[in-house]
């Protein structure tokens, strides 16, 4: 159970706060509701890309880090298909600092040319060294446009290619800021060794005089259903055979999206899951494989992955990978099983109370969802799962024609 | 108005609140520390052996007797271990380090009495089952083909063998020596590594006296010794005399490059100044190798600086991938950073800062108790006391920039220092 209180300010700004008096330590957590979904088709990896230059000074503030870190702060951000979030920790005595930092980069930045130079230098060698120049490291720039069509999570947070972040103007840097960064686009947690009337007197203080801005509408192209097996094989510079296979799932605020996630976690989480016991250990097919979610806003990907054992043929493992979520189309989990999943589910959410940030993160983040209380609420709701919904869930997702296989083939 | 030109006062960290442990010799020899705060109904236990003497014939034995205690007991199949584990929500995982090893249990509190039987099991009856072994050994080998092709990974591996030879620490199997694993071998390993008087049980959470009771009765009884006493001596540090490497990548993109050199450990004296001077040279994220190589070049996404603490002595490294383009440049950068440091005084603005921040991160790695019981695992497995952190903090606080300066002298002999790039030069 995570307490909370929250007000919102004039200008539309919501603020949560968490007491937590077990730490010396405070915390600011700013979401911005923009990710790289709400990019220009052909100015991809923006959203992240502006993520290191809200790092380059703001309008009354030359540098960002400095300041924070003369008293005793850290801070960092990340940027996702669907939101951008900073955060910072510092001991709770300088609590005002962070909010002299956040509001002013709230207010306006520099947008200095030097930093946007440097910055697209950077975010390069980011996609070079996470992307390119890794084994596997393009699967999401290869997988997510076959998965999507027309949605913009066709592209990865880092972009379509390096040439779009190579091109970016500090015009286009103006335009996002003033499109997307301001108070009516943001959540902010303060939480640790904070009271809830400092809070609300310190942003009174540094966050009511900045201006609403305007209102961003997000209208984004849909994915439609997909009704058509997708597939590509690809020789590439790795070791090993690697077995992707993307199903399109419903999105995180669905009411079925609990029964798909248990059903990740039934195929792979730990041990005692199905496809490592049955795939792994029992029939030796695979040296690794694994089944996860991504949690998105609009609709998610569900993924099989493995790498096949020396030997197994694609067609082996693609038939062994199929076989495991055939078994949950047709026979109902016994309820151990999914009694099993759920503990951990739950257990995992107790866990995450142990650390502040993750508190803050996570408040911010279902408040996003559409109230920081379902926070509290979610366990239930993976409790509440059944059998038959998961087998239900099982039939509409697990189609060939709902696929989309990516193969690496090692090159000889 | 508000002038948002003018920074907010602050004030700096005066000192730091450690929990410190019960400790509880049982009458096995093993010890029990704990640690109890926090809110939440659950507990970190961990039980960490010190490692067995390192045997250059058999390098991977002490990595695949620990991985491998989750795979099977005289009464228990891997997947009965693993289903009883999960079932109750609960967490266990085995891990290998340089010297010690370790079993760590996440729990609820309520489900103690089930999942601690478990792990007793693990730590006692362990059988290594040989088709379990062939399977670890199998997927261990595709996973190191995948680990190879990353440059990072075969910097690191090259670096560690240049410092410290054969030695566990210099550890780098390749695919073959993972078939001289016997089981006869791991059966061996570990009768002799897992034995009460060789294991520290840590304890974390809201601990009370139910769940300490429990805990001793479980630990306390029927696991006894064997007469023979536990070897962990270590062989001696042999470095290599080459001290530059490189490993060509022809398709690089970027280039991995690990660069440092032996140096003091925790125990010395000048221990916590030099991690000053890290920080300032590469330890955060406004340091000065981030400032010149990322922020002002723009060469790479990241490059940092760290000092790792070994008993045998320890080891300052930078590390990075830069633009296979700029490899040398960057090296270049590298070099007049650490120049810089021993030729000029680290400004007054600069220092204060990085002193700041120091303590503000030391203050804010105390996330929970688990944090707390991480902090005396350092020291105790070092052998100090409680003592080095007030240490710590005075050192922090008060280091000139004319005593930096002189340890920079003393220390970083950038033509002392092992190179490694892999991808392009």
């Amino acid at each position: 159970m995570v307490k909370f209180n929250r007000f919102t300010l004039d200008n539309g700004l919501r603020v949560i706060v968490h007491e937590d008096n077990t730490t010396p330590m405070a915390v600011v957590n700013i979401l911005y509701d923009v990710g790289s979904r709400d990019e220009n088709p052909e100015q991809t990896g923006f959203a992240h890309l502006f993520e290191h230059l809200m790092f380059g000074g703001s309008v009354n503030i030359p540098n960002y880090d400095s300041p924070l870190q003369k008293v005793g702060g850290e801070n960092n951000a990340f940027t996702s298909n669907d939101i951008t979030n900073y955060y910072i920790t510092l001991p709770s005595a300088n609590l005002e600092t962070a909010f002299w930092l956040e509001s002013d980069r709230m207010l306006s930045l520099a947008f200095s040319e030097e930093s946007l130079e440097v910055q697209r230098k950077v975010v390069i060698e980011e996609f070079k060294q996470r992307y390119l120049n890794q084994p596997y490291g393009d699967v999401w720039l290869r997988l997510r446009p076959m998965v999507y069509k027309k949605h913009p999570y066709l592209w990865d947070t880092i972009g379509k290619n390096i040439e779009h972040i190579a091109d970016a103007k500090i015009e286009d840097v103006k335009a996002f800021f003033k499109k997307h960064y301001n108070p009516q686009n943001a959540i902010m947690v303060v939480g640790g060794d904070v009271k809830l009337e400092q809070v609300k007197e310190l942003a009174q203080k540094w966050f009511a005089p900045i201006p609403a801005g305007q209102k961003y509408h997000r209208n984004l192209p849909q994915e439609a259903e997909q009704h058509e097996v997708r597939r590509e094989t690809v020789i590439a510079k790795v070791p090993v055979n690697d077995v992707y296979i993307a199903l399109q799932m419903p999105g995180r605020r669905e009411e079925e999206f609990y029964a798909v996630e248990l059903m990740s976690d039934i195929l792979s989480r730990g041990n005692s899951s199905r496809m490592y016991r049955n795939l792994v250990k029992e029939k030796q097919l695979f040296s690794e494989v694994h089944a996860y979610v991504f949690g998105s806003l609009d609709k998610g990907m569900f993924v099989l992955e493995g790498k096949p054992t020396e030997g197994v043929t694609i067609e082996q493992a693609e038939a062994a990978l199929w076989e495991e979520v055939e078994l949950l189309k047709t026979q109902e989990v016994p309820a151990d099983e999914l009694t099993k999943v759920q503990n951990k589910t739950e257990s995992t959410m107790i866990f995450s109370e142990m650390s502040l940030l993750d508190k803050a993160m996570n408040l911010a983040y279902y408040e996003l969802l559409g109230d920081a209380e379902l926070l509290n609420s979610e366990t239930e709701k993976f409790l509440a799962v059944t059998p038959a919904q998961i087998k239900e869930e099982a039939n509409k997702l697990f189609r060939k024609d709902n696929s989309s296989t990516l193969i690496y083939l090692a090159e000889q | 108005m508000i002038d948002r030109t003018l920074a907010p006062e602050f004030k700096a960290i005066d000192n730091i609140n450690l929990i410190r442990p019960e400790q509880k010799k049982l009458a096995n020899g093993c010890e029990v520390f704990s640690f109890n705060s926090g809110d939440q109904e659950l507990v970190r236990i961990e039980w960490i052996f010190t490692n067995l003497r390192f045997d250059p014939a058999k390098p991977l034995l002490n990595m695949a007797t620990n991985t491998m205690l989750t795979d099977g007991t005289t009464s228990l199949t891997a997947a009965e271990i693993a289903d009883k584990i999960d079932f109750y929500g609960a967490f266990l995982s085995v891990d290998y380090g340089f010297e010690q090893s370790l079993v760590t249990l996440y729990s609820l509190t309520k489900h103690l009495d089930k999942t601690l039987p478990v792990v007793k099991d693990i730590l006692i009856n362990s059988v290594f089952p040989q088709k379990e072994l062939e399977t670890f050994i199998r997927n261990q080998q595709q996973k190191l083909q995948v680990s190879l092709q990353k440059n990072d990974v075969v910097a690191r591996r090259t670096f560690n063998k240049a410092l410290y030879g054969d030695t566990i620490y210099g550890l780098t199997a390749d695919v073959d020596t993972y078939n001289t694993l016997k089981r006869d071998d791991l059966l061996t390993h570990f009768k002799q590594m897992f034995q009460p008087s060789n294991c520290s049980i840590i304890i974390a959470g809201k601990v009370e006296q139910a769940a300490l009771d429990l805990l001793a009765d479980t630990f306390g009884a029927d696991w006894e010794g064997t007469s023979t006493a536990v070897d962990t001596t270590q062989p001696e540090v042999n470095r290599a005399t080459e001290h530059f490497y490189f490993v060509e990548k022809q398709d690089a993109l970027q280039s991995a490059i690990r660069m440092g050199l032996p140096f003091i450990n925790r125990e010395h004296p000048d221990f916590p100044a030099v991690q000053v001077l890290n920080t300032v040279l590469g330890g955060y994220f406004g340091s000065r190798l981030m400032n010149n190589i990322r922020e002002d070049k723009g060469y790479t996404y990241g490059i940092g600086s760290g000092i790792t603490s070994y008993k045998q002595g320890g080891a300052l490294f930078i590390a990075t991938e830069v633009g296979a383009d700029v490899c040398k440049a960057a090296i270049i950068e590298i070099e007049k950073e650490i120049g810089l440091l021993k030729t000029e005084l680290i400004p007054n603005e600069e220092l204060t800062l990085v002193r700041n921040y120091m303590l503000g991160s030391l203050l804010g790695s105390l996330e929970n108790v688990f944090s707390h019981a991480d902090k005396f695992k350092n020291l105790y497995f070092s052998g100090m006391s409680y003592e080095y952190y007030d240490r710590y903090t005075e050192i922090v606080k008060s280091v000139t920039a004319d005593e930096l300066l002189k340890l920079a002298n003393r220390y970083l002999d950038f033509d002392q220092f092992y190179k490694v790039i892999v991808g392009k030069y």
